[in-house]
């Protein structure tokens, strides 16, 4: 029997007291040390050879993450671990760090009740670092922190003792000032973090070693030991007294909830079903003999398997052979195998139970964030708020004609694995468009296409991702004429409120959802600072674009309006500048006329006439091209800063803050990410590789003036469209 | 009038089935655009009527039509003809294209033609003055189920009206709806909107290809109506009577082959 398999065979014994489990994750900036972290994690439960671990990157075992030495995908390892003579069952979810792969760390977050934020002691809290506290606090997720590259803050920094520690209280502070600022009262003060009851550590995950204070009780290993094993070139020693897996350990066991405490309090903030149903009270209870509740998380395409469905289950058992229901699709499935993950293996039991992370195939409709139930009508899970808006896109088309029918079903099935990938098949012209979160997604998910699936393809270069908007209000409804001219349509345009864009951002409002209550949305959206008239016409949300109608008491309108939404989503997902996505639009009809037969207003009546009143009310608010921006953090030595604020300024970037970190100069700007290809050779020959730098995406904006009409026409003509948009004259249908 | 635009109904079939003056004044035509979108030509087609005419037809699609200005550019220049089964104002509504040509000061000659809207009531022997509105019964659509026909039908109904129910016709994709799916629309709807519409007693008729050679007329309770074979071919109108004159009620037992139990 392999080790991961006796593992297993141990994991199932646990699996149904959940008193001795615990489901942890770990998240951080780029490059923090999570997976080698993990690592530790793994060979503590005996599964990897002490040596390897730190160096091996177990839970990196996909071919690219190896090859590009960064985590792609959220990987999965269910361990056992013993702990004051008894044994644990550890469910691990090791995350991606770089930002394209940000929406696996909120997907993961769903499935885990406490998380390892990794900050590296050198870099300290990145932008990243942020992003991630906030992730899991969004899911309620108690985060614990730990300071990572101890060892190379030592070695290479040379600090003396008093300024590592000077460090380690600064990094504490500034973490728990996000918790403070993010959660509300009394968890913002229950979840700081603190150095003496060890929801700290600090270590090398590369040196398999870690100190807390509880540990130091154990290990008699204090800083200033730590210090001098460091400077000694003895962190092997170190290692042996003060493992990295016992003091993880340790914070885990004692700080992270098991699911029975954590499932009370997360169940309320992930599901807005009635709490006192049969189903609410098994979720709350964690209930093994309940009805099957499993959030899936993450979809695995396995060349054997197939599709893996990975995921929390929060009530119930799930079972070889039973029959499941998947939200929002018709046909129910049978589970073909269930099983527990150790990274790339999957260990096959007959049975999981509630309070656990599981893998099951068979389930062919599930994609990441369905709910799965033996229930048939489940209230689903709420979504998982990843708002993520593709910023580039490559075109891609089959190389060889016979994979023309290939490479459609593939992009399918990338698709449905990796919700941030947003595909567009054009099976006429066979050249499909492919979007995603930065130039890595798309190679990467290329080299899927070619190496893993065997279609060859060719792509045009990366390119940015538009949007449109508009600069102010029209002053007059603008008239939609339908063909026939029976049928009119009034509308006004503006720029949506700040508040109500942000949040749809933050996910708050989930423009997908059907408004189940107007009056409630209505009054949220005015909280928002929309005009209480206006929302109170509430009718749709598309992106970040409403559409509110304003009118009363039109015969007939009720009737028609289903496809007055349907054309207004078409606009909005094609814009009238440049046929890109348009964003923070307020769409108001103020009035429509209508002819009394039926026939004579059906949809294609209807669809042309609201299409041109919107699309013509915009020309009058007058059009705007946005393009999507990258925040750059640059550190590098003082020499350096010269080069490195020039190279922002030729890329149309704006420097927002400069500082002083240790020894280097940091410089924050915002730049375009169409000025942002090829950036990273660029600095590289700048600083000559002393550069440390990172990005984030934020946002849209408005392009140049200068610009936008140039920027238009070459969008349009590479789509193939009449280089010069339309104008209001020609939506007037004059 | 050597320039203009001229409007004419070809009523109901044949080519026999427009007035003298109408087929005059075609004759005399430069061009004639014929449009089917709307309805379409029973016991004729094209040829025999450019044959009776003896001028070419020119068929034109709804968007051309819709778009419209070619036409009243030409009849600037020229005498155009336009024509379009029944009448060309009824139910097939050119008003549009009228009042492009009148805007534009092109002279305007229409001829009416006979529709549906005399020849239903006449056939089955209802009084025209007691209907009640008109209503078109649409194919459902993705994000079109208008509940407007059912409402407006019942709406007569309890006002004591007669109600023409026109049936969808897509000449472009060649789909009419047929009686029976007509009355299976109106018994859908009952079980959403149960407003007391329909059900198995309600009395209806169907006046299928009325005016022409096939034209057949059936009268008779609704859920006998619905298992029925006979109800003659698209295209057909179906009425449901409100309250019945005793002289509407001999018609539609002589006529349509009601239940004689209507009579007393
Ligand atoms: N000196 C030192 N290097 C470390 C330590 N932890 C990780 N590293 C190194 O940092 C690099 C990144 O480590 P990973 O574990 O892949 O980092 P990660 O956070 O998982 O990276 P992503 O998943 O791509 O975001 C590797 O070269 C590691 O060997 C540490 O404690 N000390
Ligand atoms: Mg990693």
């Amino acid at each position: 029997m392999g080790r991961k398999t006796e593992n297993i065979r141990k994991a199932v014994q646990i699996m149904a007291t959940p008193q001795y489990i615990r489901n942890i994750g770990t998240a951080a900036h780029i490059d923090h040390g999570k997976t080698t972290f993990s690592d530790n994690l793994i060979a503590g439960a005996g599964m990897m050879s002490e040596d390897l671990a730190g160096k091996q990157r177990m839970l990196d075992f996909d071919e690219q993450e190896s090859a590009r030495g960064i985590t792609i995908n959220a990987a999965n390892a269910s361990m056992v671990h013993k702990y004051g003579g008894k044994e644990y069952l550890i469910n691990l979810i090791d995350t991606p760090g770089h930002v394209d792969f940000g929406g696996d760390v909120t997907r993961a977050m769903r499935a885990l009740d406490g998380v390892f934020i990794l900050a590296c002691a050198v870099e300290g809290i990145m932008p990243q670092t942020e992003t991630v506290i906030r992730q899991a606090l969004k899911e309620r997720v108690r985060p614990l922190l730990f300071i990572n590259k101890v060892d190379r803050m030592i070695n290479e920094l040379q600090v003396t003792p008093q300024m590592m520690m000077d460090k380690f209280v600064k990094i504490v502070t500034e973490f728990n000032r996000r918790i403070n600022e993010i959660l509300p009262a009394p968890l913002n003060k229950e979840w700081q973090v603190n150095i003496e009851q060890g929801t700290v550590a600090f270590g090398s995950a590369y040196r398999n070693w870690a100190v807390s204070v509880p540990y130091m009780k154990k290990s008699g290993i204090s800083f200033k030991e730590v210090y001098e094993y460091c400077n000694a070139d003895n962190e092997k020693e170190l290692a042996k007294k003060s493992p990295l897996h016992e003091v993880a350990l340790q914070m885990v066991i004692e700080h992270v909830p098991d699911p029975l405490q954590a499932q009370k309090y997360r169940i309320k903030n992930i599901w807005k079903g009635d709490l006192d149903s049969k189903i609410g009270k098994s979720m709350l209870s964690c209930d093994p003999k309940g009805d099957v509740s499993l959030m899936i998380n993450k979809i695995v395409m396995d060349p054997h398997a197939g599709e893996v469905a990975i995921g929390r289950l929060f009530s119930g058992t799930v079972v070889k052979g039973q029959i499941l229901h998947i939200s929002g699709m018709p046909t129910p499935q049978r589970v073909q195998t269930v099983s527990l993950s150790v990274g790339a293996d999957r260990i096959a039991v007959e049975s999981c139970a509630a309070g656990n992370i599981v893998s099951v195939t068979g389930l062919k409709d599930a994609i990441a964030g369905s709910t799965v139930s033996t229930l048939q009508d489940m209230e689903p899970f709420e979504r998982m708020a990843h708002y993520s808006e593709p910023v580039v896109t490559k075109a891609i088309e089959a190389k060889h004609m016979k994979d023309l029918p290939k490479l459609v079903e593939v992009l399918r099935t990338l698709a449905k694995a990796d919700p941030s990938l947003s595909v567009e098949i054009n099976n006429e012209t066979g050249e499909h468009l492919l979007s995603g979160m930065g130039e890595l997604h798309l190679e990467i998910t290329e080299y899927r296409i070619t190496n893993e699936q065997g279609v060859e393809v060719v792509s045009s270069p990366p390119i940015v991702v538009y949007q449109e908007g508009v600069k102010k209000a029209n002053a007059n409804p603008f008239e939609g004429k339908s063909p026939n001219k029976h049928n009119r349509f009034y509308f006004l345009v503006e720029p949506l409120e700040e508040g109500v864009v942000e949040a749809i951002h933050k996910g708050e409002i989930d423009p997908d959802a059907k408004i189940r209550d107007e009056k409630a949305m209505a009054k949220m959206l005015a909280e928002l600072g929309m005009d209480k008239d206006d929302a109170s016409g509430i009718t749709a949300f598309k992106n970040t674009n409403v559409l509110l109608d304003c009118t009363k008491g039109i015969q007939y309108l009720h009737e028609t309006m289903e496809l007055v939404k349907q054309a207004f989503d078409e606009a909005m997902v094609r814009g009238p500048l440049a046929a890109e996505k348009c964003s923070g639009v307020k769409v108001k009809l103020m009035d429509a006329k209508l002819h009394e037969d039926t026939i004579h207003r059906g949809p294609a009546q209807v669809i042309p006439a609201v299409r041109d009143g919107i699309y013509g009310a915009m020309c009058q608010a007058q059009r705007i091209l946005l393009e999507p921006m990258q925040k750059t953090f640059i550190s590098v030595p003082q020499d350096y800063m010269g080069d490195a604020i020039s190279l922002v300024n030729q890329r149309r970037g704006t420097i927002i803050e400069m500082g002083q970190e240790d020894v280097n100069a940091t410089v924050e700007a915002e730049c375009p990410v169409s000025e942002m290809f090829g950036f990273a050779s660029a600095v590289r020959g700048a600083t000559q590789g002393r550069a440390l730098w990172s990005t984030e995406n934020s946002g849209f904006q408005q392009i140049p003036a200068e610009l936008q009409d140039k920027t238009v026409r070459e969008i349009r003509v590479r789509k193939g469209m009449n280089p010069e948009p339309y104008d209001e004259k020609y939506y007037a249908g004059a | 009038m050597a320039k203009g635009l001229v409007f004419v109904g070809l009523g109901l079939s044949g080519i026999g089935g427009m007035t003298v003056d109408g087929l005059e004044a075609l004759r005399a035509c430069d061009r004639i655009y014929a449009e089917f979108y709307t309805s379409k030509l029973i016991d004729t087609d094209l040829s025999e009527l450019a044959e009776a005419i003896g001028k070419e037809l020119t068929p034109v699609t709804r968007e051309q039509v819709e778009e419209g200005r070619f036409i009243v550019l030409e009849a600037k220049k020229s005498r155009v003809g336009f024509v379009a089964a029944g009448d060309t104002m009824a139910a097939t509504t050119h008003l549009d294209l009228r009042i492009q040509a009148a805007e534009e000061g092109v002279p305007i000659e229409i001829h009416h033609g006979i529709s549906v809207f005399s020849a239903v009531p006449s056939a089955l022997g209802l009084q025209p003055y007691k209907f009640g509105r008109t209503v078109t019964l649409p194919f459902l659509e993705d994000g079109y189920h208008p509940r407007s026909p059912y409402d407006n039908i019942l709406e007569n109904k309890l006002r004591g009206l007669h109600s023409m129910v026109l049936l969808d016709i897509r000449e472009d994709e060649s789909r009419y709806m047929t009686a029976k799916q007509a009355l299976e629309w109106l018994f859908e709807g009952e079980v959403k909107w149960q407003g007391g519409l329909i059900n198995d007693d309600t009395l209806v008729c169907v006046a299928s290809n009325v005016g022409s050679r096939s034209e057949r007329l059936t009268a008779g309770y609704a859920g006998e109506m619905l298992k029925r074979r006979d109800l003659g071919d698209p295209l057909s109108t179906l009425v449901l009577p409100g309250t019945l004159h005793f002289m509407e009620a001999y018609s539609l037992v002589t006529f349509a082959g009601a239940p004689e139990e209507l009579i007393d």
